[in-house]
């Protein structure tokens, strides 16, 4: 990897940094939205669960254009945050973050139902006889049984954004070291003459990132399974 | 030291409506088939199902009622509830599982070191719930129960998921729990023999309805009611050991208001029992019999006499001064003595077929 030139390694860090900031921000809603989705009966839930999981079957390019017309300067959440807080989503690190969280979005719900479904409601159920109000009980109770299906979600929520390409170059476009994240890069080396080798080296280290993702969240589950003596 | 319940629901199945109430400690077994509604009542009093109407006083506290729109939430409650599949938090180990309650209220009379004694334990503490037995299971789950303090303990066929060899390690335990504290119990089984080696009282349930209530004695002792008819029916007398003959290898008890001569026990004179004399091992006689190598002869009368056509068989119910006794016997028997209510009668009883319980 000593080949990777000062840009390269920019992209690279880029990248990492991105998907941090979209995994903190989406895991915690994506957590939420879980929660509510497998615990709550209520008018409008199944077009909750569609919007969720609209990215998944939008193209991306699409999702991007939707984030521009929300986000975007004019849109009308963009413009409250430029006016309010003076924060610029579009054509930023952080809009290519959101971009990336929204992407990856329904995969870590998805990860975190699954967990929540699997904790048998009876334990609640106990917790509740022996005086764990609400509150305690989720955290208590809800959440460390779930642990698992959040971790797992947010590690392979974070390999996912790694490779956010639609979304992002749409609504957060190709700026070296802003919002050039690998996928972005690689296309950009694509594109220009010569570029091929570029392109192989960061292919190599986008591929590397994915497989060390995946191999986490599997060793990651397995362990946290086994503590919980499942 | 009382419980009451009054409950009307309704199910796609069945109409529950029912009414009783549990005067003292001790343990109050719900007896009835599966689907009469023993887990409904539980649940409403823990608070986890909510009745169409209720009324659900314990201690003088009402816990719920519909007239008054009142209903405490199950974590404010005080009411322990050990279920049948014992729900350790499985990210726990024992020694959590058992403060998990006990931390969220105010220290009370029933303390750890107890606990872990009385349910034999102290090996367990910092194992992991996946790593226990059945058995071991619902002792860490009946002892995190009573670590939160509650007013009203229920248990929901506790031993229902174990075989009868971890049956058999559990019960012991739970008679001690009984005497050791002095805690009103409700004990939902479909199990009779359960039921007769811990009930103090005894509420009879089917199909949504209250059939019968009453101590444990009195229930077990009346040919009218549907426990009568079981093939393993049976009378249950609280005894007390009054004579240990040792020569003669000979117990004898006293209970009921007659005398009882059983295989000689390992009890002190004094010691109270209970115990159990299946119908069909008792014997009907009008005149004593001689050189029989019979024990037991108890004078008695016949309170009643009641019909059970699947077996052809009647079931004769026989005052004794202070309770009674039941026997299986044929129709031709009963014209044969010419028994009718009223008739004096006597008891034959082997005493190697009556069995002692534990109190």
């Amino acid at each position: 990897m000593t080949m990777l030139s000062p840009e390269e390694w920019e992209a690279v860090w880029l990248t990492l940094a991105v998907a941090a900031r979209a995994v903190a921000f989406g895991l915690p809603l994506a957590a939420l939205t879980a929660w509510v989705l497998t615990r709550y009966r209520f008018p409008g839930r199944g077009i909750l669960n569609a919007l969720v999981h609209l990215p998944m079957v939008l193209p991306p390019v699409v999702t991007g254009w939707l984030l521009l017309l929300i986000f975007g300067i004019r849109g009308p959440i963009g413009a409250l945050l430029l006016d309010w807080f003076g924060i610029r989503l579009v054509f930023t690190t952080a809009g290519a973050s959101l971009a990336c969280a929204v992407m990856t979005f329904p995969i870590m719900v998805r990860s975190i139902r699954l967990a929540l479904d699997s904790i048998d409601s009876g334990l609640e159920q106990a917790a509740r006889t022996l005086g764990a109000g609400w509150w305690d009980r989720l955290v208590n109770i809800t959440l460390p049984l779930a642990s698992p299906g959040i971790l797992v979600g947010g590690i392979v929520g974070y390999a996912t954004c790694l490779g956010e390409f639609g979304a992002v170059i749409t609504f957060a476009a190709n700026i070296p070291g802003q919002t050039q994240t690998l996928p972005l890069a690689i296309y950009a080396a694509l594109q220009s003459p010569g570029g091929e080798t570029k392109a192989a080296e960061l292919s190599m280290v986008s591929i590397t990132l994915a497989l060390i993702g995946l191999l986490l969240s599997e060793w990651f589950g397995k362990k946290l399974n086994t503590m919980l003596g499942r | 030291m009382s419980f009451s319940i009054t409950l009307t629901h309704r199910f796609p199945s069945v109409r529950m409506d029912l009414a009783f109430e549990v005067p003292s400690p001790g343990v109050t077994v719900l007896f009835g088939p599966s689907g009469a509604g023993k887990s409904t009542i539980i649940n409403a009093t823990a608070g986890l199902l909510r009745p169409d109407i209720c009324r659900i006083e314990v201690d003088g506290t009402v816990l719920a009622d519909t007239a008054s729109d009142t209903w405490i939430p199950p974590e404010r409650r005080r009411v322990g509830l050990v279920f049948q599949d014992s729900r350790l938090f499985p990210h726990m180990s024992v020694a959590t599982n058992l403060r998990f309650g006990m931390r969220r209220v105010a220290p009370g009379s029933i303390h750890f070191d107890e606990v872990v004694d009385l349910l034999g334990i102290a090996p367990l503490l910092t194992r992991r719930p996946h790593t226990l037995s059945g058995g071991e299971r619902q002792r860490v789950a009946i002892g995190r129960a009573l670590l939160a303090q509650p007013h009203l303990l229920l248990m929901d066929e506790p031993l229902a998921s174990l075989d009868a060899a971890r049956k058999a390690e559990i019960l012991p335990y739970l008679t001690r729990l009984k005497t050791a504290l002095s805690l009103p119990i409700l004990y939902v089984t479909h199990a009779l023999d359960e039921a007769v080696q811990l009930a103090d009282s005894m509420v009879l349930v089917e199909a949504g309805q209250v059939v019968a209530f009453g101590a444990v004695s009195e229930v077990a002792a009346r040919a009218d009611l549907p426990l009568a008819r079981r093939d393993d029916a049976g009378a249950l007398l609280l005894c007390q050991v009054s004579e240990n003959d040792t020569p003669r290898a000979l117990t004898r008890l006293e209970g009921a208001g007659a005398t009882f001569w059983v295989p000689l026990l390992d009890l002190p004179v004094g010691t109270n029992c209970r115990m159990r004399i299946p119908a069909r091992e008792v014997i009907l006689a009008s005149q004593p019999p001689e050189a029989i190598s019979l024990h037991n002869i108890i004078p008695g009368t016949v309170r009643q006499i009641a019909n059970d056509p699947t077996r052809r068989s009647v079931i004769v119910e026989i005052a004794l001064p202070d309770g009674g006794l039941l026997s299986r016997v044929t129709p031709d028997a009963v014209a044969h003595l010419g028994l009718s209510t009223g008739t004096p009668v006597l008891a034959l009883i082997k005493s190697t077929s009556i069995e002692v319980l534990g109190q």
